[in-house]
């Protein structure tokens, strides 16, 4: 009940921003919106599977690319078309990625996908003539629903129109995935992370619902970073670099692995804090370092798991 | 008919010889006590016959099939599930969600991503039968973690059979329990599988009055080798397979 309103009261926060928050906040919450996207599907993996991805980056930076390559060298700037495009092409690459992936669990499977990050990483590097090299590739301003709004200057383009375009995105993407939780595949998941030699006994190929919350995860990254491309205007390698990676995993622990807005929370929080921070001081990674030791020892549950005393599903 | 073949089974664990030739046929309808003394390779044989553990040499076969090596997901699509000696449950699903995780698996539809789950009628009707065979009808909202440790092992025989196998096994079903609850359990899962239609049962049991009381047929191993198989009042007669196997206990 107590969750219900405040969901509600956010949400309603969230509708009005552009009316009460200033230009700078809401331009805070463009990347906020598009990491909790990608953490939607990175927490799939982790919180309900099981599977802690240290690459997670690598479908991010797929997608801001994507939406760099699309808009600066195909001339293509309707932005669903590049959200389509960025979920497609992560599909494609999770396909080997995931299959590889999956066939190991905890530490090894960890280490796999930041091997692979890594990897995504050196090619963006090295490939000056595809990915723009340490450049990188700008982002265009994209069409939404064919409008281009050509009226507005680029703070008013993001903070209105494009501002409405990633929530609502965000609201679609946290609608899908609560849906895949609550399906009769996101129960087999949770079976997975549980114990995952009973659940192959009862008739769970763990292997193949592993590789599916990948490639669910992977879509979602991508999204996400076609997203987070637009406010940047910029794909440039540290988008694939694993500490990248590392913010993401930060950031899901930050809002709460075990709660299914934790991710949401966890971005929004997690951006603002960044930001509060590197106004203080220039040792903000290290301020942040301390902070993750003392969410992982204190605070295991995150800010969700602070304010739900019950553990959800 | 033969279900479950395993023909000369031999397991080492490095230099370790926990099967030493072991060949067993068991037909549709008996049900199996596996006893013998701590280390003898009951578990051992059971993790072989499912398929948790490939052996060194030899080859089971269910249903006519080499399974060797097919895994536990195979197995239960072809009718074979097993129960674990011991305690192995979701800790955080509850008592409802792990057995609909049997069913959803066993219907084929585990992976349908869209549909509701609360949404599975079919799906909940069976969980609620299934849960109530085993008396854990009171307890399906229940995190399985938080059950009594003999509720968890039910639990987990429960799952099994929700699969609707043909055969199953359980690896000491009644160990950690009372000797008062222990036919009360027994009780349960004859009857279960009664009406799950369930035709095979093979068990590991150390219970000698639930192993006479219950089986078919008695397999009794020793170090590694069957040394007696045959139905109960002949394993009774002979004095010598007695003391080894039984020990103390029945002497
Ligand atoms: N994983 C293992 N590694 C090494 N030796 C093992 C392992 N599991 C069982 N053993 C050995 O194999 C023999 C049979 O064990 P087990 O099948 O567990 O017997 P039981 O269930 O009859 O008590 C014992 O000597 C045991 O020590
Ligand atoms: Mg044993």
């Amino acid at each position: 009940m107590i969750a219900r309103v405040a969901g509600a009261a956010a949400m309603l926060a969230l509708l009005l921003a552009p009316v009460l928050a200033s230009p700078y906040q809401l331009t805070l919450l463009l990347p906020a919106f598009a990491y909790a996207i990608a953490l939607l599907g990175l927490n799939l993996l982790f919180g309900t599977t099981g599977l802690l991805s240290f690459g997670h980056a690598l479908f991010v930076a797929l997608g801001a690319y994507t939406a760099a390559w699309l808009t600066t060298r195909a001339g293509v700037l309707a932005l669903e078309a590049i959200v389509l495009a960025a979920a497609a092409l992560a599909a494609v690459i999770a396909l080997p990625v995931g299959l590889l992936c999956v066939r190991y669990v905890k530490i090894s499977f960890g280490m796999l996908t930041l091997a692979f990050g890594m990897l995504f990483y050196s090619f963006l590097y090295k490939f000056y003539l595809v990915t723009g090299g340490d450049e990188g590739i700008r982002v265009l301003r994209p069409r939404l629903l064919g409008q281009t709004f050509a009226g507005l200057d680029k703070v008013g383009f993001l903070t209105g129109p494009f501002y409405y375009y990633a929530l609502a995105l965000l609201v679609l993407a946290a609608l899908v995935m609560r849906r895949i939780v609550r399906s009769p595949f996101g129960l087999s998941l949770r079976a997975i992370r549980e114990n995952p030699d009973k659940a192959a006994f009862v008739g769970v190929s763990v292997r193949r619902y592993r590789f599916y919350a990948f490639m669910i995860a992977a879509v979602f990254g991508a999204v996400g970073g076609a997203l987070l491309a637009v406010p940047t205007g910029l794909a440039d390698p540290q988008l694939a670099y694993w500490t990248h990676s590392g913010n993401l995993v930060f950031m899901l622990l930050l809002g709460g692995f075990h709660h299914f807005l934790g991710p949401v929370v966890g971005a929004v929080v997690f951006i603002f804090l960044q930001d509060a921070v590197m106004s203080l001081t220039a040792y903000w990674r290290f301020v942040f370092g301390a902070l993750l030791a003392v969410v992982v020892i204190f605070f295991p549950g995150g800010l969700l798991g602070l304010l739900a005393r019950e553990r959800p599903a | 008919m033969t279900l479950l073949e395993a023909v000369d089974i031999r397991m080492f664990y490095g230099s370790v010889c926990a099967l030493d030739g072991v060949t067993l046929r068991i037909g549709r309808g008996e049900f199996v006590s596996i006893i013998g003394p701590n280390g003898a390779g009951k578990t051992t044989l059971v993790n072989v016959l499912t398929g948790l553990l490939a052996p060194t040499s030899g080859t089971v076969r269910f249903k006519g099939e080499d399974v060797g090596g097919v895994g536990p997901v195979r197995l239960a699509r072809l009718g074979m599930a097993r129960a674990f000696q011991l305690v192995n449950v979701f800790p955080a699903l509850t008592v409802g969600e792990t057995i609909a995780v049997a069913v959803l698996a066993r219907l084929g539809r585990g992976a349908r991503l869209f549909a509701a789950l609360a949404g599975e009628r079919r799906v909940w009707d069976e969980v609620r039968s299934v849960a109530e065979l085993f008396g854990l009808g009171d307890t399906l909202a229940r995190p399985a973690r938080t059950l009594p440790q003999g509720d968890k092992k039910l639990l987990d025989v429960a799952s099994a059979f929700a699969l609707h196998p043909e055969v199953i096994l359980l690896d000491e079903p009644t160990s950690g329990v009372s000797t008062a609850d222990k036919h009360a359990i027994m009780e349960v899962l004859v009857q279960a599988a009664a009406r799950l239609g369930i035709h095979s049962i093979i068990q590991v049991e150390h219970d000698m009055d639930i192993v006479f009381g219950y089986s078919d047929r008695i397999v009794a191993l020793h170090q590694g080798r069957v040394l007696a198989d045959g139905r109960p009042a002949e394993l009774q007669a002979n004095d010598a397979v007695m003391a080894t196997v039984v020990g103390r206990a029945h002497a």
